[in-house]
């Protein structure tokens, strides 16, 4: 190990344990007996203290020392944490945080010895005893406690040397110093706490700390039960998953191969390596994950500091730290998560005496929750302070111009509560350094969509505002639709799809209209812009409109920045998980790709860019005033809208599901339908698909039924399913056609006529069942019960 | 010898080109290629390396020599640069060649000026001249100047 790497190691473990630091010292002021906590922080300090000794950083180790001095007396009970003490103990933590930073850009740990600061911490001593004194009792206390013999990490003998070798300390060779150095640092790692080093003789020897950094030890006293982990890089982490990317791309080949030599013997391993590649690429995968704990570590400080700043009360709570998300993720919301943070404790709680008019609690309540929900993490930054005041922001919102006094009566609360997030609104009444100067809000949206999530702000006047972030597991690996343009492949995130529409040949003459030569499409009666990827992309090819042969064009539907438009492509593949690469620099200057993916061919494809895309398309410019306009107007007179698939049942009657309970629809050729018994199955990537069909579903009469069981006939039509998940089970619905997606209020309910039905309801002035999906997979599950039974019934009566 | 080093040659238009061996990762034949719509010209696009997406650099259009006539193979030259490996596509590889300081002779002075900053030089070896490569110049791109992606309004 070279004295690079121990510098190393040294400032990456610092900064753990300062993040610790911050924490603790914050729960320390809550509960100063906290025997534990106390010894914690004290052992940090220590150890930074002793390792920076022997690193050579010599201001650092003053502020560390004086700071041990003063935790010193606190652990011994001498002195009693009070905020003083905590404000300074917390500022030694950042000073100690510059001196790192310094360290870790030139190599010496600065210039500034902070004496202020110093000056301070010997003060809060209150004088009582000299720093050497305190110094010897830190050592003194170390010595009696228990030196638990560990698993032997580092041989007795190696601290044996050391020990005879204190008087010279100075003078350590640099490979003897080293070594001693990296033992402590192993220390220093809680993994490694409980692999205790074998108490030094040094410890017993008193008032020799001030200029013998090699006299310190840390104690030997193991922190809790660590789990036995490494540390592992996170570049060694990336390179693993490439090469198990390209190991499911081998596996996928010769899945092919082996499928068609047609050797039971090739098949069987091909089968198997084909289980053992996907399960180690979900463990890797998991290698990435962290809990979102270590970005919330900080926060008690961050509210701590901002709620002593504005003269505020705030605790804050937790709950669902273990949730985990990718890096990347956790790494692009600890910006966004702080700056709400922040606000929340500023704009949200009040001060202290307006608390206690309103009956509250002196101490505003800050609640952080995180859950997984659908494939997505939710975070809610939650807090029981005023709560937003509809009236000012849409007073705020008119007078600034971002809204017309018109369009603002008509906004739901709701909506006008997401007016917070638009560029340069804020409705502080007065700047703080914190915030209130009407950036941030907007950022914190901006960065949240870019990582593929969204913000949603609730609130209850006077009771608190609660901000939502939703935000998706990994950036790692996404769904992606696979479309084809000009012969080359590109993935569009599945975030930003709505839905794909296909007009056929005989439509497209009537179905895509001009508005002054800009493509149009009519989609529900709404006027979609229409973006030609081939032109954007200046690729070949672009004169013919749809390419396909059959001439019949494909639009996909995205969203960006609240704007749709279609985008026409020649072919729509699949929707595929696939692996996302970034660019490199070479072709940063491309916005129109957010990176790229191999394939399972191997071959590259790039990933478009869906606001990258419609900003050069000119769809997204300045449109945020349109968007709202548009949302507005959408919603002018209910609050909720929902989507609905609205399809044919049995006997022209109109059902419905709503649109969210539906992953695909598909068409299916009836030769690809098998028996399982009485029950309809295909075979859908890769899985049996249970074809549940409504008409069996919905009919009563039993002898009719025993008629639908028969096999499809081979001359009728392709069938319709709609994929539909629910709980975990994926299952098709079989229904007659499919009609339209609409979106309504459904206001107009009335109760249910027969089972599987939830109700009826009115869309689009029909009346429409809404299908009960729980019901029917009950049925199904039955199904099979049911029908034998009802199957002999019904022969007994013949 | 006294102070010799190492190069990697190949062949761009029938001139001998150079880069320090110990930048280069690899030398593979040609791979199939994924081009980038709106990309700089000088990038020819991506290629799949065992798992790594790699740029890959049209040299030729780097070092603004002509096109090379359709159906040239394509050789790929695997290079570390700072930002990882980036190919740099040639005509043809050459041997790898030992070369001394002595015979190393800073590009003339009607060297153009974009080519100047790749060529940082000549080796004088016994029958033609070795151009010596600078790689991180020659997987730099000048986005702004090079862009076929043209502003557009």
């Amino acid at each position: 190990m070279s004295d690079g790497d121990i510098v190393k190691d040294f400032l990456i473990e610092s900064q753990e344990n300062l993040d610790r630091l911050d924490r603790d010292l914050v729960g320390l002021e809550k509960n100063p007996k906290d025997k534990d906590s106390l010894a914690g922080v004290f052992r940090t300090i220590h150890t930074i203290k002793g390792t920076c000794g022997f690193l050579g950083f010599n201001k650092l180790e003053k502020v560390a020392h004086v700071g041990e001095n003063l935790l010193t007396r606190l652990r011994d009970g001498q002195l009693t944490l009070n905020p003083e003490i905590t404000t300074a103990l917390l500022g030694m933590v950042d000073a100690i945080r510059q001196m790192l930073k310094e360290i870790e850009s030139t190599g010496t740990d600065g210039v500034n010895d902070y004496p202020e600061l110093r000056e301070t911490l010997t003060q809060l001593q209150s004088g009582a005893s000299a720093t050497k004194a305190a110094a010897g009792t830190a050592v003194a206390q170390v010595s009696p406690e228990p030196t638990a013999v560990g698993k032997g990490t580092k041989p007795p003998k190696e601290n044996k040397q050391a020990a005879v070798a204190t008087p010279a300390a100075v003078e350590f060779g640099k490979g003897t110093a080293s070594k001693r150095a990296e033992s402590f640092l192993e220390q220093t790692d809680g993994s490694t706490a409980s692999r205790a080093v074998p108490v030094n003789s040094q410890a017993k020897v008193p008032g020799k700390t001030e200029d013998q950094p090699a006299a310190q030890v840390p104690e030997a006293k193991p922190r809790d039960a660590a789990p036995e982990t490494i540390r592992v890089g996170v570049n060694l982490l990336d390179k693993l998953m490439t090469q198990v990317g390209e190991l499911v791309l081998a596996r996928n080949q010769l899945l092919q191969i082996a499928n068609t030599v047609g050797d039971t013997g090739l098949h069987a391993v091909s089968q198997r390596m084909n289980l053992i590649a996907t399960e180690l690429q979900e463990e890797v995968m998991k290698t990435r994950m962290q809990p979102i704990g270590n970005i919330w570590s900080q926060f008690p400080r961050t509210v701590r500091d901002v709620a002593l700043g504005c003269s505020k009360e705030v605790g804050i709570e937790m709950e669902g730290e273990k949730t985990e998300l990718d890096k990347t993720i956790i790494e692009a919301i600890k910006d966004p998560l702080t700056h709400l943070v922040r606000n929340s404790v500023d704009h949200g709680i009040e001060l202290p005496a307006e608390r206690v008019k309103a009956g509250k609690a002196r101490a505003g309540r800050l609640i952080l929750r995180a859950f997984h929900e659908g494939g997505q993490v939710n975070i809610e930054i939650s807090d029981d302070g005023a709560g937003l005041n509809p009236e000012r922001i849409r007073q705020k919102a008119v007078e600034r111009g971002v809204i017309g006094a018109e369009q603002a009566g008509r906004m739901t609360e709701r909506e006008i509560y997401n007016l917070i997030f638009l560029p340069g609104f804020s409705t502080a009444e007065k700047v703080t350094n914190v915030s209130g100067r009407g950036v941030g809000m907007d950022v914190v949206k901006t960065n949240v969509e870019r990582i593929g999530g969204n913000v949603d702000v609730q609130s209850t006047r006077g009771q608190g505002t609660t901000v939502r972030v939703k935000i998706p597991l990994t950036l790692a690996i996404i769904p992606a639709l696979v479309v084809t343009c000009c012969g080359e492949r590109y993935a569009i995130p599945q975030v930003s799809l709505l839905e794909l529409v296909r007009l056929e040949a005989d439509e497209v003459s009537t179905g895509i209209e001009l508005v002054h030569g800009a493509p149009v499409y009519r989609l529900r009666g709404q006027l979609l812009p229409l973006v030609y990827l081939s032109r954007e992309l200046k690729l070949e090819a672009d004169t013919k409109r749809g390419s396909e042969s059959d001439g019949a064009v494909n639009i996909v539907v995205l969203q960006a920045d609240e704007r749709q438009f279609g985008l026409v492509v020649d072919q729509i593949n699949d929707t595929e998980e696939i692996v996302v690469k970034p660019l490199r620099k070479q072709l940063k200057s491309v916005k129109t790709f957010a990176g790229s993916s191999i394939m399972g061919d191997g071959k590259v494809a790039l990933i478009l860019d869906v606001l990258g895309l419609a900003q050069r398309a000119s769809v997204v410019t300045e449109t945020r005033e349109r968007a709202i306009t548009e949302k507005v107007a959408e919603s002018g007179n209910q609050e909720e809208k929902q989507t609905f698939l609205l399809f044919a049942g049995p006997g022209d009657s109109r059902m419905a599901i709503p649109l969210s309970t539906l992953a695909r629809l598909e068409e299916f050729p009836v030769a690809q339908v098998e028996m399982s018994g009485s029950q309809w199955v295909t075979q859908y990537r890769g899985k049996i698909l249970p074809l549940v069909r409504l008409n069996v579903v919905l009919e009563e009469r039993r002898n009719k039924l025993r008629a639908l069981q028969a096999p499809p006939t081979a001359d009728s039509g392709p069938i319709q399913a709609l994929v539909v998940n629910h709980e975990g089970r994926t299952f098709g619905l079989v229904v007659e056609k499919i009609l339209d997606i609409v979106e309504d209020p459904a206001n107009v309910k009335s109760a249910a006529t027969r089972a599987a039905v939830l109700y009826s309801v009115v869309i689009g002035n029909r009346v429409t069942e809404l299908l009960d999906i729980p019901a029917i997979l009950r049925g199904t599950d039955l199904n099979a019960a049911r029908t034998s039974h009802g199957h002999t019934a019904a022969e007994v009566r013949n | 010898m006294a102070n010799t080093s190492q190069f990697c040659t190949f062949y761009l238009d029938k001139l001998l080109f150079g880069v320090e061996l110990k930048g280069v990762q690899e030398v593979i034949r040609s791979l199939e290629m994924t081009t980038v719509p709106l990309a700089p010209r000088v990038v020819s696009g991506l290629i799949n390396l065992r798992g790594q997406i790699v740029t890959a650099v049209n040299l030729r259009r780097r070092l603004e020599l002509e096109a090379a006539p359709a159906g040239t193979p394509v050789m790929n030259v695997v290079v570390r640069s700072a930002d990882g490996a980036v190919s740099l596509l040639v005509d043809e590889i050459g041997d790898v060649v030992e070369v001394e300081e002595a015979s190393f002779e800073p590009p003339p002075e009607t060297l153009r000026g974009s080519v100047r900053a790749v060529v940082v030089g000549v080796h004088k070896l016994n029958h033609q001249l070795m151009h010596v490569l600078d790689i991180g110049a020659a997987c730099q791109i000048d986005v702004n100047a090079e862009s076929s992606t043209a502003m557009r309004g």
